[in-house]
């Protein structure tokens, strides 16, 4: 048991070097309009982010905001549109084959739905043991299994050997988030990236599942992304968080000093609509105003310059006419709005 | 606080089963509560807990299998409340009062649904007819409810309960498909107001929803509530909605209400271990950072409940009585309003009663051997 502050000092140590990262990432989608009208979905411009050995990066924002789709290219689920990813300083090459599974013997997916992610036909032993063998960790089938409970073990799948001959219904969600872990933990990757980990899950377990994996980051020195649409969980779980609008990223830092001290005001909306009893006063009831309204707009036609202008108490004209520039304000703390700058130089095209 | 008003629905003694293959499930073990007019009640639980259950089974809306197998369910709508903001009309006349909903015939139901008791279901996209405009699903209603409406007092309507949620009225030539998530959850409010209920619940209203749009909708459900003076029971997994939007507050675990009291006292003093769990089974935005457990173990399997107290298995503080006597609702202190289901509480077999502190104790002195599930 350990109490105390969970993180680690919110800045890299000077000698810390990303494991892997994103430069200036854009993704557009393809879609088939009404009348065959070929129409395109920009669901990520400009998104650049860096992960390091035994931390903690959080995405956040709400469904639309793009967070997924840069999981998905850090995973090679698919390529971008635009911009380079770095692997321990090398530029990645969006190639198939060989060179993919050795990026994924690297880099692993957590998915959201438990459900949906294990094969219901198989059991648990071949979920890991197909991995182990697959990327050539075990070399018999004795092996495997000696690997696949001792995978069992570190995500408190115990006696894994109860464990090791389930089929995926005979297990609770949380359970199966579990085996999910360990598959994704069976290749020995130096990177997770997890979507929405704990979402699908009931509220009593979400705890217990993000005590476990920041287990294995401080145990194993993963470099984590961690998606979710919750700004409380980016905090306990993240040392940093980056705070994603529409598919730009708007503003991010150390979690604490993000969530503390909102500078953006999309994040000071989220922040605001978030439920949290801590902020009820003596009576029970809610002191802080609540704003904006509306919802995150169309990404096939997104609003020009900052995305959020449409519903930004503070937009101005020049909010319209193109996205600003990184405003850097101290403590590795940045947002992009012109509240806090003229970003003279335009990052991204709008 | 609200003033204490009149009550509206009494649920007494209540019990529901579903049938399966595998044996008979007993979703609602004899739960009581009262709502009082214009008062928001909030149930909160783990899935499986029978939060849905109860919601279907006082609108009489249970699927075939599952069956209200004793108790009572009074409605109370006979006397007068004040007018809202919308010219009040005819509603259903469904005899003298109290009505006991649980055995009211199909055709006297009709009349009470929609007209005095309402509900919104969690997936909006699947509770509004996908080939029908937001405007005819209101005509809908009026039309079959208020048969002396004319078509233009019907599209009056429509129009006025559109404005009420927040709806522009041009959309309503919309299809259900046209709105986003939260239009449509809007949309199915608008629906369940037409015909001015005493009574709408709401089942994870906005459970699909993002976080900006929640708090839209729940300010929004909190003005009309204000304005139109209803009763809500609102069900949700989410316990730290509740405590902003309740005014009394309902914990169900494993068919029972395990703790009821005053929003305000559930959140300074959760009594019963279990909902002391929930309330701590999630990350807060403010405060220091600390390593936080979850509640350990699983809901027991229904079909075949254990002896004694649901939630013991569970529970950091279980003693011998737990396993052998069931603990029922009562006063948690002396003379007290908030209840719970705990022998903790109970002064024949337990010494004193817990602080919240040796709560908060327990459970991490049994985090430290922590067996995953």
């Amino acid at each position: 048991m350990t109490s105390g502050a969970p993180h680690v000092s919110p800045q890299p140590g000077a000698v810390a070097t990303p494991i892997l990262e994103a430069d200036h990432l854009q993704k557009r989608f393809p879609v088939q309009g009404s009348f065959g009208r070929q129409l395109t979905v920009r669901a990520v411009e400009d998104a650049s982010l860096a992960l390091y050995p035994g931390r903690a990066l959080a995405l956040v924002g709400e469904s639309g905001s793009g967070k997924t789709t840069i999981a998905r290219m850090l995973a090679r689920v698919y390529d971008p549109t635009a911009g380079t990813l770095r692997f321990q300083g090398k530029p990645v090459q969006f190639a198939g084959g060989a060179a993919l599974r050795d990026y994924r013997r690297h880099v692993q997916l957590i998915f959201q739905d438990p459900f949906a992610s294990l094969n219901p036909v198989h059991d648990v032993r071949y979920h890991l043991a197909r991995l182990l063998r697959v990327h050539g960790h075990a070399k018999t089938s004795a092996q495997a299994t000696q690997q696949a409970l001792a995978l069992l073990q570190r995500v408190s799948l115990t006696p894994a050997e109860q464990f090791l001959y389930k089929y995926p219904h005979q297990l609770s969600g949380g359970q199966r988030q579990r085996v999910a872990i360990a598959r994704a933990l069976a290749v020995h990757p130096q990177v997770l990236l997890a979507d929405e980990p704990v979402s699908m899950l009931d509220v009593s377990i979400h705890l217990d599942i993000l005590n476990l994996l920041r287990q294995l980051k401080n145990e194993d020195h993963l470099a984590f992304l961690f998606i979710t649409h919750d700004i409380a969980t980016a905090r306990y779980f993240a040392e940093e968080t980056n705070v994603l609008y529409a598919g730009q990223m708007v503003e991010g830092g150390p979690s604490d000093e993000v969530i503390q001290h909102p500078k953006h005001p999309y994040t000071q909306l989220l922040i605001a609509a978030a439920p949290d009893p801590a902020r009820l006063n003596a009576e029970g009831k809610r002191v802080d105003a609540l704003p904006a309204r509306g919802e995150i707009p169309s990404l096939v036609n997104p609003p020009t310059g900052c995305r959020f202008h449409p519903r930004c108490p503070h937009a101005m004209p020049v909010c319209r006419e193109r996205f600003p520039a990184r405003t850097d304000l101290g403590n590795g703390h940045w947002t992009h709005c012109f509240l806090y700058g003229d970003g003279t130089t335009t990052t991204q095209p709008s | 606080m609200r003033p204490e008003q009149s009550p509206l629905l009494e649920v007494k003694h209540l019990n529901v089963d579903y049938e399966s293959d595998s044996g008979t499930v007993h979703a609602v073990i004899d739960v009581s509560f009262t709502l009082r007019r214009g008062e928001i009640l909030g149930i909160a639980g783990e899935s499986g807990c029978g939060k849905s259950t109860l919601a279907y089974a006082v609108t009489r809306l249970l699927n075939p299998l599952a069956e209200i197998t004793g108790g009572e369910i009074l409605y109370r709508g006979e006397e007068a409340s004040p007018p809202g903001p919308i010219s009040s009309s005819a509603g259903a006349r469904v005899g003298p009062h109290p009505i006991d909903i649980a055995t009211l015939s199909e055709r006297n139901l009709r009349a009470l649904r929609w007209s005095e008791l309402a509900i919104v279901f969690q997936s909006a996209m699947n509770s509004l007819n996908p080939v029908m405009t937001i405007g005819t699903q209101i005509d809908d209603v009026l039309r079959t409810h208020q048969p002396g409406m004319t078509r233009q007092q019907r599209r009056e309507r429509a129009v006025e309960m559109l404005r009420l949620v927040g709806i522009a009225p041009d959309r309503l030539k919309s299809y259900p498909h046209e709105l986003s998530g939260g239009m449509r959850q809007r949309a199915a409010i608008a629906i369940a107001l037409t015909l001015q209920p005493k009574i709408i619940i709401m089942d994870e209203p906005t459970t699909a929803l993002d976080v900006v749009v929640q708090r839209e909708i729940l300010n929004e459900v909190l003005q009309l509530r204000d304005a139109l003076n209803f009763a809500l029971i609102f069900i949700t997994h989410d316990l730290s909605l509740l405590l902003e939007l309740a005014d009394t507050i309902a914990i169900m675990y494993a068919g029972r209400i395990v703790e009821q009291g005053a929003q305000r006292d559930l959140y300074r003093h959760p009594r019963h271990p279990y909902s002391y769990g929930l309330l701590n089974a999630f990350p807060t935005l403010t405060g220091e950072q600390r390593t936080m457990y979850g509640i350990p173990g699983t809901p027991p399997d229904l079909r075949h409940p254990p002896s004694g107290c649901a939630f013991r298995a569970r529970c950091p503080l279980a003693f011998a009585a737990c396993a052998t006597e069931l603990p029922l609702l009562q006063p948690a202190l002396p003379g007290d309003t908030q209840q719970v289901a705990c022998h903790l509480y109970n002064p024949r077999l337990h010494a004193a009663p817990p602080a919240t502190e040796d709560i908060a104790a327990a459970y991490a002195r049994q985090s430290a051997g922590r067996v995953a599930r």
